[in-house]
């Protein structure tokens, strides 16, 4: 049989890694054999910490009666997703009035680092839900490898578009995309 | 690899039967790096670092399967052979990490690989750190429980991951979490968050050794507390390890602790956070004979900043699990905009002091030869230490000075003690010897701006100096980013050691690096020098041999 997810994107590169792969095809290919069928896209439920310490599930935290919402992954150490988290701060504002999106960040500081996300996001004012994810449970189940790493949501919760890595200039991109899911237009990838 | 398995055969019956109507889900991510390394005779003059495959490749896909109440995932994880700098460990490929899980009710029970941390981590985390190629995933079982609402408990059992193998210890361990709110109403009425949690871990090895009578159960027991009200938030956390006699500790008897304190406070445009720990013989793996990065069961937690800036990021600070004791305070302030400091779009000033020091150890003579095996060293906690490992005092100020440029400028007084940091000298050699202590004091300068060249188009400079006559002297670096959104990124950077005391060896390290992204899909290619240091994530940190080559990396999601 053939691999779909191996040609296309994945194609050229997996020639570096072609020893003794045959237990992993074999695997994979099971599990990519039926598992083709699904089209929703949710969020996995999890539970993350608040700011003040409460526990509270993801699954809760990005209901926003319908209206789009982004995730953003990020932590205190790391430099591009500071500067667009505070890009998007500068023009937040106008974004939900434009089109009620709301924005979740989860950071993925560790014990070592988290009690500092409190005193930072309030230092530079960010009007974003904040949530700790201090052991990866989320970033692991959203397979989140590298940050920044955001996803936009519809309406209706589902993952329509994810970005890796932050480049300046990519919120403009972002909110013409936000701007389509509210109107609930799709949008390709 | 028969467990994987099955548990993709289990993946598949599950779709089959439930996936039609459920909607499970697929989801995934991957990446590839690898090196082709170049002979470089002026770095590496003996060629004790060039390695002999001349291309060495990495890579590891993640596949998670859920529907509903019911996960499953894998990662296969391939190594030929593994990059320089990494731990040699990582030789082969295989399915590294596999498990199942479901939620009934209250229970939420995983069966097989899974990461858990229990309050700050200082008695238990099992955390992965691909970058740096930490991983200590449990193998085993876990039950996550919510019986009463407020009460958050966790079990676990099973034993960590030893790169391709398994840790010789068997973990077994419970965690408590309380939130007060729910049983003190008044908490609620005065604003008052407050949890507290408990949390306890045992290992068990077998102790075959000839000549001491080894603990084969050691258990940790820890404290938390959780508070916040308003603006501040108070958080305290203390730990006690039985006696484990380990290669870290020098197989001493002595019991240990650890402790640690912070208190923030907070509003729009002000931060502010004070943290004080002392951890005193603190060393807890899975193994007791491990070392490095190897099977540790807990994480202690660095009270100092990370620095992202690439000269002072070559003397970060890494917690010295057999003792220290440190304080840091960090506050940072926003100027409005339209002020007079804060212009026309606000100004944004922090400053941090962290101070780490060796704990007060009072030495067994080495003539009590039992006295010396058992005890070790005798600790006062109401005295401090003496010996200085570390200190770093910075202040930064950001600020935008246009609708297109911004700045950033940074002043960092840095001290290291390499002895400790670099060597891993004890502190006992280095009271007897205080002569001999190799240190590092440095002056660190930086210079950042981004400009907006037209829409989507950015440039980011980097000036940075470091200057200290220890080491390997001063060097300065210069750095420039060029991005066209949402694709393109361009870098090229150049760092000069000019002030290397040995003239034959002040090099210049230049680097060049393109990376393309689309979508979730991530390319990236350098090719330059990188010169040998300590590479560090999140306080845990790995020694980088020199190199020179072309390096790539493909990172993926989906």
């Amino acid at each position: 049989m053939k691999y779909p997810i191996f040609t296309g994107d994945f194609g050229p590169p997996f020639f570096f890694i072609t020893i003794r792969m045959k237990h992993f095809f074999l695997t994979a290919s099971f599990v990519f054999a039926g598992l083709f069928t699904q089209a929703q896209n949710a969020v996995p439920s999890v539970e993350l910490k608040t700011l003040d310490g409460k526990t509270l599930n993801i699954t809760e935290v990005v209901k926003n009666d319908g209206n789009p919402v982004l995730i953003s992954f990020w932590a205190t150490w790391c430099k591009p997703c500071k500067l667009e988290l505070n890009t998007i701060n500068e023009v937040y504002a106008d974004w939900q009035d434009e089109t009620g999106v709301k924005l979740v960040a989860i950071s993925i500081d560790d014990s070592r680092m988290s009690s500092r996300v409190k005193p930072y996001v309030n230092s530079v004012g960010w009007e974003y839900d904040v949530l700790l994810d201090a052991n990866g449970d989320l970033k692991r189940a959203m397979n989140v490898n590298t940050i920044p790493h955001t996803f936009l949501l519809d309406g209706k919760g589902n993952v329509v578009w994810q970005h890796n890595g932050y480049t300046p200039g990519d919120e403009d991109e972002l909110i013409e995309l936000i701007k389509k899911v509210a109107k609930g237009e799709s949008i390709k990838h | 690899m028969k467990i994987s398995t099955a548990i993709a055969a289990l993946t598949l019956v599950f779709s089959g039967l439930y996936g039609q109507e459920h909607g499970g889900q697929l989801h995934g991510n991957f990446q590839l790096d690898g090196q082709w390394y170049l002979r470089d005779e002026k770095i590496d003059p003996t060629g004790e670092f060039y390695p002999d495959e001349r291309f060495l490749g990495q890579g590891f896909a993640n596949f998670i399967y859920t529907d509903g109440n019911f996960s499953a995932g894998m990662r296969y994880e391939n190594y030929q052979n593994v990059m320089l700098g990494f731990p040699a460990g990582y030789r082969g490929e295989g399915i590294t990490y596999r498990y199942g899980r479901f939620k009934q009710n209250n229970l939420d029970i995983t069966v097989g690989n899974f990461y858990e941390q229990f309050g700050s981590g200082m008695v238990f985390r099992s955390y992965e750190e691909r970058g740096l190629g930490y991983d200590n995933a449990m193998d085993g079982i876990r039950i996550l429980s919510n019986p009463i609402k407020g009460v958050n408990l966790k079990g676990v059992i099973g034993r960590q991951r030893f790169y391709f193998e398994k840790s010789p210890g068997i973990l077994r361990g419970a965690d408590a979490e309380i939130n007060m709110n729910e049983y003190l109403g008044r908490l609620d009425s005065v604003g008052v968050q407050w949890t507290i949690g408990a949390s306890y871990m045992s290992k068990y090895q077998r102790g075959n050794d000839p000549f001491l009578i080894l603990p084969e159960n050691v258990a940790m027991g820890g404290i938390r507390s959780h508070l916040t009200k308003g603006n501040w938030m108070l958080f305290g956390e203390f730990a006690y390890k039985a006696n484990d006699p380990s290669a870290d500790n020098g197989y001493i008897y002595k019991d240990g602790y650890g402790a640690i304190a912070t208190l923030t406070y907070s509003k729009q445009g002000f931060g502010l956070l004070m943290s004080a720990k002392r951890v005193d013989n603190m060393s807890f793996r899975s193994d007791r004979n491990g070392t490095t990065i190897d099977m540790l069961v807990n994480y202690l937690s660095p009270t100092t900043q990370v620095h992202t800036y690439a000269l002072p990021a070559l003397y970060q600070y890494a917690t010295q699990i057999n003792g220290e004791e440190g304080i840091q305070i960090e506050a940072s302030y926003k100027f409005k905009r339209k002020t007079l400091l804060g212009g026309k779009y606000g100004t944004q000033i922090s400053a941090n002091y962290s101070v780490v020091q060796s704990i007060n150890k009072d030495f067994v003579d080495l003539s009590n030869d039992t006295l010396r095996t058992i005890q070790g060293y005798y600790h006062d906690p109401s005295t401090f230490g003496s010996i200085p490992y570390f200190h770093d005092f910075n202040v930064k100020l950001e600020k935008k000075i246009s609708k297109d440029y911004k700045l950033k400028l940074s002043y960092l007084n840095l001290f290291y003690n390499r002895s400790v940091l670099q060597d891993g000298l004890g502190d006992e050699a280095m009271i007897a010897n205080p002569e001999n202590i190799k240190k590092l004091n440095a002056h660190v300068f930086v210079y950042e701006s981004l400009y907006k060249i037209k829409p989507k188009h950015y440039l980011r400079n980097e000036l940075q100096l470091l200057s200290t006559k220890d080491d390997r002297g001063s060097m300065a670096m210069a750095l420039a980013e060029y991005s066209i959104a949402p694709h393109w990124f361009f870098a090229v950077q150049d760092i000069y050691n000019y002030g290397n005391p040995d003239s034959s060896m002040r090099f210049h390290y230049p680097l060049a690096a393109v990376i393309y992204t689309v979508g979730t899909n991530r390319l990236q290619m350098s090719y330059g020098r990188q010169q040998q240091g300590i590479f560090c994530v999140g306080g845990v940190c790995r020694v980088v041999p020199p190199s020179n080559g072309v390096s790539f990396s493909l990172t993926s999601t989906f």
